[in-house]
């Protein structure tokens, strides 16, 4: 275990996750979502869990994510103990490390599209206005979204909003972006553009991206692929060759 | 902070219906606010003036113990010279009083030759009664509006009562200190009408003449009534003029004088009081208003955004900035509340003014009402409006602050 863990830190993994489990219900009627899961994702990694419904793939982003906190195991974000996390420092942690990209886009709807881009900036990192604007303005051109800057969420149609909710996923530059099925809501076409578009910025800022779907198509845009099936880790691909998780 | 009020404001226009009834509601409960304590207050003042510009004066000084036998007006328990010269120089080196009046007040009979009843006489000197109380004149409903040495001003209860009118010879008749029973034939010269409170059912004749009736060598008085500048300051002015003349002891060493505000001698003082309460109580009532309006909003507000909530707080808003949102929600919906219901109250009182609405109190008919605010009134509305729509949208706010965010992504 020991020289796992040395081997572990050498590689400086933005996830590590050691034997994690998280169970659901009561002590009489327990559901287990996960079970002794083991993983680590290295930086700039294009990651996906995949599996069908039910398999814990949002159950493992929510950990991940510092929105949940498993039953047993250890779960190390960036660097961080995330199980010593309390309610605050969890929120902290997540505005200072983690974009999230949601399956329903989950765009604020009172905002522009500039507005939800730039509201992390404003209400979790306190960004000077001039620096805002500027980082603002290149992820609307990153995602080509610059022309739509005004519109409202309703305005626009669902790819466009896939893609705000990706700029706003990176405009405050985070180690790690977390995706829950960020495809599911959109047709082939528009869920292949989203994936590309995710790519790129992973190509660009070197932003590590995990994303679930149960879509064969999508997964295979992937460089490295997890399967689950039942709570467990069940198969491991990299693209290029195949592991055994 | 501008951003998350630009939030909130925008959050409020998302609902509009539900905003703009809420806001009205506020809007109403301000208006009603105001409208009841400018209409009351002003109705409380003008009958507060009408009582101690009438006859009573703000304030009145008498020997001490006077006022526990005022019944049978006692004429042992008068000021004598030296005491009331004390008094005096008091009063003339006081900045605040504006007039002060020394009565001769006796009880005796009234008789036109033909019927004879009791009545309740003051002895005046004219100039500084009218100073004092100067409603005293515009109380004569008939003849002349002045008092000299052999005149007398009749009340109008008992002039219609003995059919007594301006002109006719009349005779007072009354008992002195010493026992002996004196009368003076006067002359009608006006006809008073009643006025509220103590000494509003009065005759009034010169300070002399009263002397003379009662064969009293030198001048006494029985009480003197005070006009101070400004009635505002009406509680400390009573007060320093306690401790100035609580000073003054007789040969007992006890006080000599006895200081009462217009509130101690009035009967309409607890009227007054319950016109204050009823204010307490309208304004618990726009507190429940704005309670009730505002909590059910941003409870419904809260309930609506759940999964809205998950999501700012999954990309690390944290809790007490979610707080802040959802109670500056409140806060704008009452502040909202509170400019269109002041502008609107406020208009309104201003519009009551230019109508001129009259009212009758008592026996006296056509007064005018003018509806008037204190500034700090309006503030203390809008302040407790504010606060309540802060506090309305606390609980509200703290459970949106405590939701787990995992919970709220979901929540359908």
């Amino acid at each position: 275990m020991g020289l796992i863990v040395a081997e572990n830190l050498s590689k400086n993994y933005q996830v590590i996750a050691t034997k994690v489990s998280k169970d659901y219900g009561t002590a009489e009627n327990v559901v287990r979502a996960l079970r002794g899961v083991s993983f680590e994702i290295e930086p700039a990694s294009f990651v996906s869990f995949v599996g069908p419904s039910g398999s814990g793939k949002t159950t493992l982003l929510n950990l991940v994510g510092c929105l949940d906190k498993p039953t047993e195991g250890n779960l190390t974000v960036v660097g961080t103990d995330v199980l010593k996390l309390d309610r605050h420092e969890s929120a902290q942690f997540r505005g200072d490390n983690l974009g999230f990209i949601f399956q329903d886009f989950n765009l604020i709807p009172v905002l522009t599209v500039y507005e939800n881009i730039e509201y992390p900036l404003i209400i979790v990192k306190n960004t000077a206005a001039g620096e805002r604007r500027r980082r603002v303005m290149a992820v609307l051109e990153a995602v080509s979204m610059v022309d739509q800057k005004d519109k409202y969420p309703d305005q626009i149609s669902g790819g466009q909003k896939q893609r705000v909710a990706v700029a706003r996923a990176l405009v405050s530059d985070p180690k790690l972006v977390l995706a829950d099925e960020p495809t599911a809501n959109l047709d082939s076409k528009t869920a292949y553009a989203i994936i590309e578009l995710m790519k790129k910025m992973r190509n660009e800022r070197k932003t590590t991206f995990i994303f679930s779907t149960h879509d064969q198509k999508i997964v295979g845009e992937a460089e490295i692929i997890y399967a689950l099936a039942d709570g467990e880790l069940v198969d491991k691909q990299v693209k290029g060759g195949k592991q055994n998780g | 902070m501008g951003n998350l009020f630009k939030i909130a404001i925008r959050n409020l226009f998302r609902y509009k219906r539900r905003t703009l009834l809420t806001v009205s509601l506020i809007a109403i409960g301000v208006i009603f606010v105001l409208g009841y304590i400018s209409i009351a207050g002003s109705f409380k003042n003008m009958m507060i003036a009408q009582i101690t510009d009438s006859s009573l004066g703000h304030l009145q000084v008498h020997r001490k113990g006077y006022m526990a036998a005022v019944d049978s007006l006692p004429l042992n328990m008068n000021l004598k010279t030296r005491p009331y010269k004390i008094l005096e120089d008091v009063l003339k080196s006081q900045p605040e009083v504006e007039a002060y009046s020394p009565r001769i007040r006796f009880g005796g009979m009234f008789s036109t030759f033909v019927e004879t009843t009791s009545i309740r006489m003051n002895g005046v000197y004219p100039d500084q009664e009218f100073k004092t109380v100067p409603l005293l004149t515009s109380r004569v409903m008939k003849g002349e509006k002045h008092l000299n040495r052999g005149e007398i001003l009749v009340p109008e209860l008992l002039s219609m009562g003995m059919g007594v009118k301006p002109g006719d010879t009349v005779v007072i008749v009354t008992t002195n200190q010493d026992g002996s029973v004196n009368g003076k034939k006067f002359t009608v010269v006006g006809i008073l009408e009643s006025a509220q409170g103590p000494g509003g059912r009065d005759g009034y004749i010169t300070f002399e003449d009263a002397m003379e009736v009662l064969r009293m060598p030198e001048p006494e008085v029985s009480e003197v009534a005070i006009r101070i500048k400004d009635f505002s300051q009406e509680t400390a002015f009573t007060e320093k003029l306690e401790t100035l003349l609580g000073k003054e002891l007789n040969q007992k060493g006890k006080p000599i004088f006895d200081v009462h505000s217009w509130e101690k001698l009035s009967p309409f003082y607890n009227i007054a009081r319950m016109i204050d309460v009823m204010s307490i109580f309208v304004k618990i009532m726009l507190v429940a208003v704005v309670l009730i309006s505002i909590m059910n909003v941003m409870i419904m507000a809260v309930y609506e955004r759940v999964r809205e909530i998950g999501t700012i707080a999954a990309i690390g808003t944290l809790p007490r900035k979610i707080l802040s949102m959802f109670v500056i929600e409140g806060f704008s919906l009452g502040a909202l509340g509170v400019v269109i219901g002041n502008f609107i109250g406020l208009s309104l009182i201003f519009i009551l003014n230019l109508t001129g609405i009259s009212f009758d109190f008592g026996r006296q008919k056509g007064l005018i009402l003018k509806a008037t605010i204190d500034p700090l009134d309006v503030l203390i509305v809008s302040g407790i409006v504010i606060l309540i729509s802060v506090l309305a949208s606390l609980q509200p706010a703290w459970k949106a602050s405590r939701m787990e965010p995992i919970k709220a992504l979901r929540h359908v």
